[in-house]
């Protein structure tokens, strides 16, 4: 702990609250969460189906916003930013992966891969130039003109992932990545995010079932009933 | 910023192109009707001015009857005789000449060949007055005229029927029960239009007419040419006293005979046909309407269906005024492009069908500009609606969707 309090912490979740519904219906997802994430950290949440670690990738995506508490994005009060100064954060800072790949259908990888260059106003010979180095950079060069029906799981689980690389986020937030894959690609996968970790200095958020996946985390953060459970570092392969 | 939306547009429409087809088709159809409709018309409409222009300015037409059309009564409203002929050319100041016609249904005959036409028999003058023009030979003159000499000019029609490429001049024909010797082949008016055909009659002279063929002294109509700087009003008003006299109609009766001025009946039936193409313009432009709202339909659906993808642009930072500009942009270049595609099938029908019922095809480059622009405007106003309702998805729930 004390090597950790030497680095910048990049988000920071304070009493964080979320409420879903209203009244007789209303659903308590997070009651209460504290978690800080600093530079450079590879933290895996997990935790069982409806512990609230959706919720919780949600709110540090900016996607939405906590009912309660204080989400700190690099010093600002996210919970106070408007729609779209949240979509302005998340283009510039941020990287998604999803568990269903969620690439656009019946468009060519790079097309996909250009897109948050795209919506960022980049002109069309530097976006070329990084979505090709971005799919290069995944393993898959030479697969530029693909569309995702053309490809297996895993592949197109690595376009989503150039995808989220290609804008150089601060920090990449993926919500079950391998949940689609079968072990032998979803390891691929979980070796290509901890390189990235480990050689690039990306800051990673990983949302996972399997402990064999979270192994690749430097940290892992066990949620339950809408708390934090557990907090801790991981021996694993690091 | 707005070119990106462009491009993103532009894409969006290449990935479903069988769907963007289908969504622009309603478009498509009501530009194209309208645009076929109003260059129809306009066609029409200057087809009936040509083939009045073609009758000769300042001619007013004397007929026996209170109005144009079959169901006169003979004996109330008797045709004209000779003696009105120089009454009118002598009493009216303003009358450069007075032409009588009379005409019958005949069959003329060239060797082995007959065709049923209309024969007009007339004075010399008649050429003049009517506009026509020799192909080759002659007219017949006053002296044939006079002596009721059986000679004929024929119209392009009649020699096609009868002498296909051979020349008729020179040759006889037989009308009715007489041999009449051809004179002249007079140059085609080409199709009058509402079918009726302009070259198709022959025209002898009148006393001929009236002795071998209609078997009395009747004339059935005057043609009345009036000089150039005359008032048209003043000489009808002139002819219409003359003859209410010389028919002897007792003041408070009313006239037996009608003078037509010969613009009055273009401009009338010119406005007709206006009118006809607005009302069939009218109705077109509600199918135009439809057509926008089958672009709002299948926008609507189309953002259902796109939710997921809404929802990843949403995620990976596109802002709400980027998506609006998206699908505004895809709307507006759905209905613009069905636009082009209507203009262009439009043009490309009016002219077949222009060809068809030979009208003269009218290009209109304002209308059709009208046309483009008012196709682009549909998109803006039914694409809006749909844009904004993708525009303001919540991203999680857009993303989650199935
Ligand atoms: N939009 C919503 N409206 C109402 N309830 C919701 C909504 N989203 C999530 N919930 C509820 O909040 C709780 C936490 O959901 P969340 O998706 O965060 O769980 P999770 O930990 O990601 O589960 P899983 O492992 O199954 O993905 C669940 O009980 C869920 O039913
Ligand atoms: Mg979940």
């Amino acid at each position: 702990m004390s090597a950790d309090s030497s680095e910048i912490p990049l988000v920071e979740l304070r009493g964080v609250t979320k409420v879903y519904g209203q009244g007789q219906a209303a659903f308590q997802a997070l009651r209460g969460v504290d978690i800080t994430i600093r530079q450079g950290e590879f933290v895996a949440i997990m935790g069982p189906s409806g512990s609230g670690k959706s919720t919780a990738m949600n709110i540090l995506g900016c996607l939405d916003v906590p009912t309660e508490g204080a989400y700190v994005f690099r010093g600002a009060h996210v919970e106070q930013l408007t729609r779209r100064q949240r979509a302005l954060v998340r283009r510039h800072y941020l990287g998604f992966v999803f568990q269903g790949f969620n690439l656009l259908a019946r468009t060519s990888a790079i097309e996909n891969v250009e897109l948050p260059l795209l919506y960022r106003g980049e002109p069309h010979g530097v976006r070329r130039r990084a979505a090709l180095a971005a799919l290069a950079s995944v393993g898959l060069a030479g697969w530029e003109g693909h569309t995702p029906a053309e490809l297996s799981g895993g592949q197109q689980q690595r376009v989503a992932i150039a995808r989220a690389l290609v804008s150089e986020p601060v920090l990449l937030l993926a919500d079950e990545p391998t949940g689609n894959l079968d072990t032998q690609r979803g390891r691929e996968v979980m070796e290509l995010l901890a390189s990235l970790n480990s050689e690039k200095g990306l800051t990673v958020v990983m949302v996972t079932h399997e402990s064999d996946m979270a192994r690749h985390a430097k940290r892992v953060v066990h949620f339950l009933d809408g708390l934090v459970e557990r907090d801790h570092r991981n021996g694993g392969p690091h | 910023m707005l070119w990106n939306s462009v491009l993103l547009a532009v894409r969006a429409i290449r990935r479903n192109v069988l769907r963007s087809f289908l969504t622009i088709l309603g478009v498509v159809i009501g530009v194209a009707s309208v645009i076929v409709m109003v260059t129809l018309g306009d066609g029409a409409t200057q087809s009936v001015k040509d083939q009045m222009q073609s009758l000769g300015a300042n001619l007013l037409m004397v007929r026996p009857g209170m109005r144009m059309g079959p169901g006169r009564d003979a004996a109330l409203s008797p045709n004209f005789k000779m003696a009105d002929i120089e009454a009118l050319a002598e009493q009216i100041g303003s009358v450069k000449a007075v032409v009588p016609t009379a005409s019958a249904m005949v069959t003329v005959v060239y060797q082995a060949k007959n065709w049923q036409t209309t024969v007009t028999g007339s004075s010399a003058a008649y050429f003049q007055t009517n506009n026509w023009r020799l192909a080759s030979g002659r007219f017949f003159t006053e002296a044939e005229e006079r002596a009721g000499s059986a000679v004929c000019v024929i119209g392009s029609t009649v020699r096609r029927e009868l002498y296909g490429a051979e020349s008729p001049v020179g040759t006889t024909i037989r009308v009715k029960s007489f041999a009449c010797d051809v004179a002249g082949l007079l140059e085609s008016k080409g199709q009058g239009g509402f079918g009726m055909d302009a070259d198709d009659m022959i025209v002898i002279p009148l006393r001929t007419l009236q002795r071998r063929v209609r078997g009395n002294d009747d004339v059935t109509g005057l043609q009345v040419a009036v000089k150039e700087d005359a008032s048209i009003d003043a000489v009808i008003e002139q002819i219409k006293v003359l003859m209410r006299e010389r028919r002897k109609i007792t003041e408070g009766e009313d006239d037996n005979f009608t003078v037509f001025d010969t613009r009055q009946i273009a401009d009338t039936m010119s406005s007709m046909v206006r009118t006809i193409t607005m009302l069939l313009g009218s109705v077109a432009a509600i199918s135009l309407l439809v057509g926008g709202i089958g672009i709002m339909n299948i926008m609507l659906v189309s953002v259902t269906e796109r939710t997921r993808e809404i929802g990843i642009r949403l995620a990976i930072g596109a802002v709400e005024t980027e998506v609006l500009s998206q699908f505004l942009i895809e709307a507006v270049a759905l209905s613009s492009f069905g636009g082009l595609i209507g203009i262009f099938s439009a043009n490309a029908i009016a002219l077949g069908v222009t060809r068809l019922i030979d009208v003269p095809f009218m290009f209109n480059p304002g209308m059709n500009l009208v046309s483009f622009f008012f196709s682009a405007l549909i998109g803006v106003v039914f694409g809006y609606f749909p844009a904004r309702r993708a525009a303001q998805l919540d991203p999680i729930e857009a993303l989650r969707y199935e």
